[in-house]
């Protein structure tokens, strides 16, 4: 389902150019979870950004379910971002002046494809029916981050993309996150691919890619 | 569809969780649209009223031929012209005395008055019979009749004669009557003469005005402003230049507002952008909430505008009628254009307060890329390149006050000063904390002048638009007082007499002055009288003053020849006013041509003397030789001099044996009182205008201060966290804002000393024709400067003492939050 070849991209730095990925090979089948993990500047966060779009690479493909990412222009990627991606941040990322209910169906709003069974299977699954009128201040970083998993699956989309998701939590509350987002990635079927520092959390997922100084160890 | 209101609404939640920052954002909105169309509606209403006196008049609208060298002219030359095709139409015009005031008569033919000339159809469709056919009538607005305190159908006394049944014309300008010309020429005492040949806009081929009237007649062709327009256009320029400056400070407000929302809501935008929503459409959807938000501040904008408005509309008309005679009906009446202007002006006020925002949000990268720590070098910069363009418009402003030679110029060298200060005042912050950082040696003195100048980028608009209401007031405060003292002192000799009386008519004149003769306490007996005529098609007023050592001791002269007063009792000498002089650029030892209605009088020019608030230009001659060369000229006019002990007895004497009132009879104390009243009253406009533009910028200081308290706490919460009480805290806040006010009110001192002289030395000259001398009022320098730093210190309150009683849990947050 996505396939990305020969991937290139640098940053200019203090006057320099930084390579940071130097040609990254990379397969998500579909319903297949791939962590990626590495050392910290190997390029995971950037390889995670190119493929959402969020950034455009030096050369290289992207190709998502026969659709070819690095092609796009702006409002392609935030067409692709809308209606085939899921993501979700160490951050959050979530809208603080929205409640947890609505930041909830943002996405699957916007995307056109609100289905109210699958949210309120949603909402069941993460534990979120007392926390609907709450805003995200109101929420722990675990109850947020079910928050954004759920937000990203919402529209149910072809694949799942998730930067350190568990990287602001407790051991404890980073398995039950994640023990979640695996449950409901094969729930829906799509692929999922994680970048994660945690050799543990790497562990439980399908298949493992390590980056190593910008290319696949 | 949906989609764009879903991103609306998730835009809009912002505001919800953030309601002090909506309500700065409409409070910015609504006092920029507010202030400026309530100045807007005043003017509009001025036009409106001049527009009825144009009309009336059929004035400078209306091509008119006038005597080449006399006030008026032979009735012939009407018949000539009309018989050779001319599409003219006489008119006669003069003052007349009605209980001892002076109202405007103008005398017209109402079967030939051009179409075009505002009130002709009126007076045709009125009933042309009536007012052609004896008794005739007089047209008159409501206004004057409520003057006169009279009713429809009465017929009051004027020069001595009993004039026609008043008729109310809504139409019609206060303070003229309108009659019949035949009427008018009885009234006026000049029978066959005519003032002025109305030309109508007709094609037809006609004779040369030369082979008809010879060199009898000079043709004046119409302008497109009328007389009054033209006189009241600084003033109006004024109170737009004050619009404008309030609107742009209430814009600063708005600045900030959408500034800081949007720095708070990048985090939101950004997960837009990363939950799909184009650049495009983010942007899009920004400006419908902006052009909403617009909107609803505009509308409510409006109706404040059109409260302020119909406030200072009374001091307005009074300004108007006290500098220019020009007569504002006390009501408001505005036309649709306002209030779509009005909507127009806060949309685009908006759009331009957040151009700097939205295109931010266009060039803003979906990924948060790393904060720059070097926002000092980023500011340096900034700084520099701010500094390098106000060097750039303070030598703008240098250069237009060497080469300029016009109130624009005048005005533009203000706005380039005002302009250039506010570009410069951060750079100035910048060197003095930096000054104040370089002497500290405590660590908390050290911090405390590094966050100022931190905070500088956040503060710099708020306390520009301190800056700017400073100066301002500081300016036309000083420039008032100026003018106040040069007033009180020129109001001393100009009214010397210690009665004034002003008589019904010439006959009643008469019989005063014959009783005056007997009265052992009266001094001296000083007639006075007063023509209208016109130099270089100008309307003008020729003076006549009785030689007496009360005028020669008192007369507020500015500069004259040697015994300039002697010079003028054989009649072919004047003073003139600095008005005219400077207008028409008249100096001493010129000689001047004055139209009268025996034929041209020349004089030589041997003074010019100070004639504040005067819009026409005035001639001051021998009395006696007014009456000769204007034979038709009121002599109800008298001064006296009287023995102080004396004058309140006389006075009552004089109202009992001729039936006066207060109107008609009135002491030197009473006439300075009433004088000074009318000055203060001229200038109660801008001082209510000063006062509105000083308290938005103390909303715009309060609103900044607010904005940032939230965007603080991180640069706050360190200090708390390693041993600063939340009190201490809070104190070295407030402190930080009464240093930067304090600079900044230091600095508006000297600009605000600039602007004054730029209004007298300047915009006065241009406008009015007059130069005061400048003075410098400590007292009011410091009293500006403790109103500063009260309203500074307001403004700091409500954000200092919510700090000052943040709860511990708040601040622990912020190490949590950090995103």
């Amino acid at each position: 389902m996505l396939r990305v070849t020969g991937l290139t991209k640098s940053y200019r730095s203090a006057g320099e150019d930084v390579a940071v990925l130097r040609g990254v090979d990379l397969t998500v089948a579909t319903g297949e979870s791939v962590a990626l993990s590495g050392e910290s500047g190997s390029g995971k966060s950037t390889l995670l950004h190119l493929i959402a779009g969020l950034d455009a690479a030096d050369s290289g493909e992207i190709a998502l379910a026969g659709l070819l990412v690095s092609g796009l222009n702006d409002a392609g990627r935030a067409e692709l971002r809308r209606d085939r991606l899921g993501l979700v941040f160490q951050q959050f990322n979530l809208i603080p002046s929205l409640t947890v209910a609505d930041n909830l169906v943002f996405q699957s709003r916007i995307a056109g494809r609100h289905d109210a069974a699958w949210h309120d299977e949603l909402i069941e699954r993460l534990g979120l029916k007392n926390l609907l009128k709450r805003y995200p201040e109101q929420l722990s970083g675990g109850q947020q981050q079910r928050v954004a998993i759920g937000r990203a699956l919402a529209p149910k989309p072809l694949l799942l993309l998730a930067d350190e998701p568990t990287g602001n939590l407790d051991e404890d509350t980073a398995d039950e996150v994640l023990h979640l987002a695996r449950d409901l990635v094969v729930r829906t079927g799509c692929g999922f691919l994680m970048v994660t520092h945690s050799a543990r959390l790497a562990a439980t997922l399908d298949r493992q890619v390590t980056l190593h100084a910008g290319v696949v160890a | 569809m949906r989609r764009p209101l879903w991103i609306l609404a998730v835009l809009l939640s912002h505001w919800r969780r953030h309601p002090m920052q909506l309500a700065t954002l409409l409070i910015g909105l609504i006092s920029a649209t507010a202030l400026w169309s309530g100045v807007q509606a005043l003017n509009q209403q001025a036009r409106f009223a001049y527009d009825r006196a144009a009309a009336t008049f059929g004035g400078a609208r209306t091509a008119v031929l006038v005597g080449k060298d006399s006030a008026t002219f032979p009735q012939q030359l009407f018949v000539d012209l009309r018989r050779a095709g001319w599409p003219v139409s006489p008119m006669l015009e003069g003052r007349v005395q009605i209980d001892g005031r002076s109202f405007r008569l103008l005398g017209v033919e109402p079967v030939t008055l051009p179409s075009e000339v505002g009130n002709a159809p009126a007076v045709g469709r009125g009933s042309l019979q009536s007012f052609v056919t004896p008794p005739g009538e007089v047209l008159v607005a409501p206004e004057t009749l409520r003057d006169l305190g009279l009713k429809d159908g009465d017929r009051p006394q004027a020069n001595g004669l009993t004039l026609p049944p008043l008729r109310v014309q809504a139409e019609l300008a206060p303070g003229a009557l309108i009659v019949d010309i035949g009427i008018a020429q009885d009234i006026l005492k000049l029978p066959g003469q005519l003032s002025r040949l109305l030309v109508g806009k007709s094609k037809a081929p006609h004779a040369t005005l030369e082979s008809v009237a010879g060199d009898k007649l000079r043709l004046v062709e119409p302008s497109a402003e009328s007389d009054l327009e033209r006189l009241t256009d600084s003033f109006h320029l004024n109170l737009t230049a004050f619009g404008l400056l309030s609107f742009f400070v209430g814009l600063f407000i708005v600045n900030s507002a959408i500034g800081l929302a949007f720095e708070q809501r990048l985090p939101m935008l950004r997960t837009l952008r990363a939950c799909g929503v184009s650049a495009r459409m983010l942007n899009t959807v920004l400006v419908i909430e902006l052009v909403s938000l617009a909107l609803v501040a505009g509308l409510i904008g409006l109706v404040c505008g059109y409260f302020i408005a119909a406030a200072l509309l009374p001091d307005v008309a009074a300004s108007l009628r006290g500098l220019y005679g020009a007569q504002i009906p006390g009501q408001l009446s505005l036309k649709p254009v306002w209030w779509f202007a009005g909507i127009a002006i806060s949309i685009l006020g908006a759009l331009a307060a957040a151009a700097a925002s939205l295109a931010k949000a266009i060039r803003m990268p979906v990924l948060a890329t790393a904060q720059p720590q070097a926002w000092q070098q980023a500011q340096r910069r900034w700084l520099m390149l701010q500094s390098v363009a106000a060097l750039a418009v303070f030598a703008v402003a240098a250069a237009l006050v060497q080469f300029g030679d016009s109130l624009i110029a005048g005005f533009a060298v203000l706005a380039a000063l005002m302009l250039g200060a506010a570009l410069i005042l951060p750079m100035i912050l910048q060197i003095a904390l930096a000054l104040g950082q370089r002497s500290a040696r405590a660590p908390v003195g050290i911090w405390f002048w590094a966050d100022s100048r931190q905070q500088l980028s956040g503060l710099s608009l708020a306390l520009m638009a301190l800056l700017l209401a400073l100066a301002v007031n500081v300016g036309v405060g000083t420039m008032v007082e100026s003018f106040s003292r040069t007033f009180l002192v020129w109001l001393d000799g100009r009214l010397a007499a210690d009665v004034y009386i002003s008589a019904a008519s010439d006959q009643q004149a008469k019989e005063i002055k014959a009783w005056l003769r007997d009265r052992p306490e009266v001094q001296a007996i000083l007639p006075g009288g007063r023509a209208d005529t016109q130099l270089g098609g100008t309307p003008i007023e020729v003076l006549g003053l009785p030689d007496h050592a009360t005028y020669r001791d008192n007369w507020p002269l500015l500069e004259s020849t040697a015994n300039a007063w002697i010079r003028l009792r054989p009649g072919d000498a004047g003073l003139i006013s600095e008005q005219l002089s400077r207008r028409m650029k008249l100096a001493i030892g010129d000689h001047i041509e004055v139209p009268a209605p025996g034929g041209s009088w020349p004089l030589e020019i041997v003074g010019i003397y100070a004639d504040y608030g005067n819009p026409k230009g005035q001639i001051a001659v021998n009395f006696a030789a007014l009456t000769r060369h204007f034979p038709q000229t009121p002599l109800t006019r008298i001064g006296l001099r009287v023995a102080p002990d004396h004058i309140a007895p006389l006075i009552t004497a004089l109202q009992e044996k001729f039936g006066l009132d207060d109107r008609n009879v009135a002491d030197q104390a009473t006439m300075k009182r009433e004088s000074k009243r009318v000055f203060n009253r001229t200038f109660s406009v801008t001082a209510a205008l000063n006062a509105f533009t000083l308290g938005v910028a103390g909303i715009a200081l309060l609103t900044s201060l607010l904005t940032l308290a939230n965007s603080r706490l991180p640069q706050l919460a360190p200090l708390w966290a390693i041993g600063l009480t939340r009190r201490r805290l809070a104190a070295l806040e407030l402190l930080k804002t009464m240093a930067v006010a304090l600079i900044t009110a230091l600095f508006a001192l000297p600009l605000g000393l600039l602007v004054a002289w730029c209004l007298l030395a300047i915009v006065n000259v241009k406008a009015f024709g007059w130069r005061l001398p400048f003075h410098v009022f400590p007292l009011q320098l410091i009293e500006l400067l403790a109103v500063a730093m009260a309203a500074a210190l307001c403004a700091a309150a409500l954000p200092v003492a919510r700090l000052a009683r943040m709860q511990p849990a708040t601040l622990i947050r912020t190490f949590a939050n950090e995103r």
